[in-house]
């Protein structure tokens, strides 16, 4: 080393560590969605090839210095057969590989650990089921499917996961979802690829994938102590819902138990599967999936709750199996010594259980 | 059958007495014209003078980008800068590029007309897009814009107190020029050709323009309604696209893209009617599988109007439409295949030579062929949802767009500057300047697939360390593409003085426009021509300069 400058030595190092190639490959799906990209690499370089060979030849070749004379050519009908039904048949075989994989990176196994993200200008929140915010961080144990529901708070925003191979635009007042199963542990880029305003540069933070042990001692220590359901809970007494969707018979509104993955039938006759979306919609526009049965008479929660307040009832009624509790918290907010604001008030709901069971 | 072609000699050349260019003097003949080769000319001019700003903010962009840190300007500058070059560049450069210019002083001597159809039209065509131009330019100097040239909302229509109602404005008025311009050569190329000008002996050329002058009256008025809608919804809140009012923040996309998908066809096509002319009479030949060419121009204009939600593959549209699209996307790859193969056989058993306009259409072949394959990646469903919205998308327009596209309008540039000026351009310095492009163009724009393919975002002023080296490359390799921009702008106007005179037929090409004088009358010819023999019959021309002399008159 002692012939090459220092600086120089210098110099090098620094633009080989700024000088990355590939991206890592740290999920499930990247080393599939890199063949396929060879694959396509394969066929536009010899495209590119046999294009560049045909004008090079014929351009050597048939010179006016070596062929005075141009012969006058129709056309023929079987070679440009050839050169349509050749790259049709490689375009094909692109189409069907490459919807394949979009089929497998966009649908979901149903045992994904689900994680839900808000998106706004410009951060990400994360909010895991078991209570743990981040912001601009995500933690993710591997060799587990994780499914991310997004949503966005203000304007188009878009998460990628380079090294995962992954992006899904997050979509303001709808949910999409995306999931990956990470593999190898490290800290990845996160990006905010939709063009979202001033800051959208700094819209970006890291995955960080951990194995399975890591990822327990990290969820143990940034707890902060509420799950996301009990949250909801919370909120359903403080914006009363259970005064209609109590599961007793004679309610205003529809059991919540088990809803969620559920055929409903609707107004209008129809079945529909009632998804997070779907609970989503009737909180903020009652009357958008009216259920069979059930008078429209639900008023409109738009601007009262947060996109994280709703993912909070969201995830509560996704792990509300029996309309038991439901009755507790009614009985709670009907002996509430007359304060509405009682159960809002941060009285956790097992000290609610509790005074009942007095 | 062959045919041997010798070029005229030029020493003895003469510049005609009268032409279009000296009937009549005044800023008045020329702001008040109806002729459309003076038109073209004003076009030609006005087109110019938004590259250079547009370019100018490619420049400030790559500058930006040498350093990892958004050092050199504020996010929020660098934000209006990159939004300032893709309206420049999308709606006031390559939209009217070829077409409103080469276009514009040719499809009508091509098919023997005297003029367009609508003269007048053609004018206020061009007053539109100055008007649109004004009311961009007002949004650049009073703050500028920063929606990003797609609009996108709700960020353009709730989230943004940039100028954003005028620049909107200036894309409106614009897109009325372009629906002027497609709808007069509809129905010149229609109504106005000569006797035995029939459909299948007009030259590749006409058909492209046909073929792109379609989509430009279907699809334009669509992108204007979309930008009505925006407007109305940032001055008295309409809610069409506003989630918060039931709208759909989705809808402007497709209907944003239902339009500026086929515009990329609109801004291509022409570009492929200048290459078949530029590969043929370079090479003496005819176009290999004319009818194959002719009808791949209308395919891909059919075709194009149905892949617009390839854009919008991770949107959350439905995987079955998601499917559709991509298949459809896949099918209008083809057409594009047919060409570039029809034009390399094109050069099979030709006489080839290699001035400028050759240069810059092989320059053509291999970029657009780059950016075609691309293109394909992006519309495989899998692939594009680790591509796009990256730098990969980046790099695969520009291969398209500037790589074909721009290539193609300065092949044609140099290609018709003769006919256009009477004069030719200095062949030594151009052909440096062909080259100079192309090394500049593949520094510029190769880096940025791999940048793609890394995840770099694409519109972002700060990116991580690590692709900085790569986007150094890209920033060198633009400084060299600037020099091979200002290289024909400097030697072009130079050639207006100083440049030999042309002669009628410099290239001894078939094209009707060639038989005339250059450059040509105001009427364009002496007498209505009788066209008797098919686009490419080189035959025909070496028969006719057997017998007679080019007329010119005066």
């Amino acid at each position: 080393m002692h012939f090459i400058s220092p600086v120089l030595w210098q110099f090098l190092i620094k633009w080989l560590t700024n000088f990355a190639i590939f991206p890592p490959e740290a999920s499930r799906i990247a080393p599939d969605v890199d063949a396929f990209y060879f694959y396509l690499i394969g066929i536009s370089v010899v495209g590119l090839v046999i294009v560049g060979l045909l004008v090079g030849v014929f351009s050597v070749r048939y010179r006016k210095e070596r062929n005075p004379e141009a012969t006058q050519i129709e056309g023929s009908t079987l070679l440009e057969a050839t050169w349509t039904i050749i790259p049709l048949a490689l375009f094909m075989v692109s189409f069907v590989w490459g919807a394949l994989l979009y089929f497998r990176i966009y649908n979901p196994p149903t045992n994904a650990m689900n994680v839900y993200v808000v998106g706004k200008q410009w951060m990400w929140k994360v909010e895991h089921p078991g209570g743990q915010h981040e912001i601009n961080s995500l933690h993710v144990p591997i060799n587990r499917p994780v499914q991310l529901t997004m949503i966005s708070q203000d304007v188009f925003h878009s998460f990628s996961i380079p090294a995962f191979r992954v992006k899904r635009e997050v979509i303001p007042g709808r949910y999409s979802t995306v999931w990956f199963e990470a593999t190898a542990p490290g800290t990845y880029h996160l990006f905010c690829t939709q063009y979202c305003g001033t800051l959208h540069s700094q819209m970006i933070g890291q995955v960080v994938a951990m194995t399975p042990d890591d990822y327990q001692a990290w969820i143990s220590g940034s707890t902060s102590g509420t799950s996301l359901a009990q949250n909801g809970e919370r909120l359903f007494a403080a914006l009363g819902c259970n005064s209609c969707h109590n599961g007793t018979p004679n309610a205003h509104g529809p059991s919540l138990a088990n809803v969620i993955g559920s055929q409903v039938q609707l107004a209008n006759g129809t079945y529909t599967t009632a998804t997070d979306a779907f609970v989503r919609d009737s909180i903020l526009n009652p009357t958008l999936h009216q259920v069979a049965g059930y008078a429209p008479i639900m008023p409109t929660y738009q601007g009262q709750v947060s996109e994280e307040g709703l993912i909070s009832l969201v995830e509560y009624i996704r792990r509300l199996d029996s309309n038991y509790r439901i009755d507790q918290t009614l009985n709670v907010s009907e002996t509430g010594a007359g304060s509405d604001a009682a159960p809002a008030s941060g009285t956790s709901t097992s000290t609610a259980s509790g005074m009942v069971k007095q | 059958m062959s045919t041997i072609v010798s070029l005229p000699d030029q020493s003895t050349a003469t510049l005609p007495k009268v032409s279009y260019l000296n009937k009549e003097y005044g800023l008045k003949s020329w702001l008040l014209t109806g002729d459309h080769k003076r038109i073209a000319i004003l076009y030609l001019i006005s087109i110019t003078f938004f590259f250079f700003i547009g370019g100018a903010m490619a420049g400030l962009i790559r500058l930006e980008l040498l350093t990892p840190a958004s050092d050199l300007m504020a996010a929020d500058t660098y934000n209006k800068v990159f939004t300032m070059h893709g309206i420049i560049m999308v709606f006031l450069f390559l939209v009217p590029s070829v077409p409103a210019t080469i276009g514009n002083f040719l499809i009508p001597i091509m098919v023997g007309a005297k003029d367009l159809a609508f003269p007048k039209i053609n004018l206020l065509s061009w007053y539109l897009y100055i008007a649109g131009g004004i009311l961009l330019m007002t949004a650049l100097i009073s703050g500028g814009v920063d929606t990003g040239w797609t609009f996108t909302t709700p960020l353009s229509t709730h989230y943004l107190n940039t100028h954003v109602i005028t620049a909107g404005l200036a894309v409106f008025v614009a897109g009325f020029s372009s629906i002027f311009t497609g709808l007069n050569f509809i129905v010149t190329i229609h109504r106005m050709r000569a006797p035995g000008m029939t459909w299948f002996r007009l030259p590749l050329f006409v058909w492209s323009h046909y073929a792109a002058s379609i989509l430009m009256v279907l699809g334009t008025p669509v992108l204007a309604i979309t930008l009505v809608l925006v407007i109305l919804e940032r001055t008295i809140g309409i809610g069409v696209f506003d989630p918060a009012k039931g709208g759909d923040p989705l809808l402007f996309q497709h209907l944003f893209w239902f339009y500026s998908h086929p515009a990329v066809y609109i801004m291509i096509l022409p570009g492929m009617g200048v290459i078949s002319e530029v590969i043929s009479t370079f090479s003496r030949k005819r176009v290999f599988g004319y009818t194959a060419v002719a009808f791949s121009s209308v395919a891909i204009a059919v075709f194009g109007f149905f892949v617009w939600a390839h854009h919008m593959f991770i949107m959350g549209v439905s995987n079955y439409s998601a499917l559709v699209f991509s298949l459809l996307t896949m099918l209008v790859a083809v057409p594009s295949a047919i060409k570039i193969f029809n034009w390399a056989a094109t050069l099979y058993k030709g006489s080839i030579t290699f001035e400028t306009p050759m240069l810059y259409a092989f320059g053509f072949m291999g970029l657009f062929t780059i950016g075609g394959l691309t293109g394909v990646f992006l519309g495989s469903l899998g692939m594009d949802i680790h591509l796009t919205e990256t730098y990969f998308i980046v790099a695969h327009f520009h291969f398209v767009m500037v790589g074909g596209m721009l290539m193609a309008y300065l092949s044609g540039v140099h290609f018709w500057w003769p006919k256009m000026t009477g004069r030719m351009y200095p062949e030594g310095l151009s052909k440096l300047a062909a080259v100079t492009t192309f090394i500049g163009f593949i520094l510029t724009f190769f880096p940025q697939f791999i940048l793609g393919y890394l995840g770099m975002p694409r519109r972002y002023a700060a990116y991580p360390p690590e692709f900085q080296v790569l986007n150094v490359f890209s920033t060198a390799g633009a400084s060299v593409l600037g020099v091979g921009y200002l290289l024909p702008l400097l030697y072009l106007t130079w050639s207006l003085k100083y440049g030999a005179i042309a002669g009628a037929n410099p290239w001894q090409a078939t094209g009707l426009e060639w038989q005339i004088q250059s450059p040509p009358l105001t009427e364009n010819f002496v007498e209505t021509p009788i066209v008797t023999h098919e686009a490419y019959d080189y035959e025909w021309l070496a028969h006719k300069t057997e017998h007679d002399e080019v007329e010119t008159v005066g």
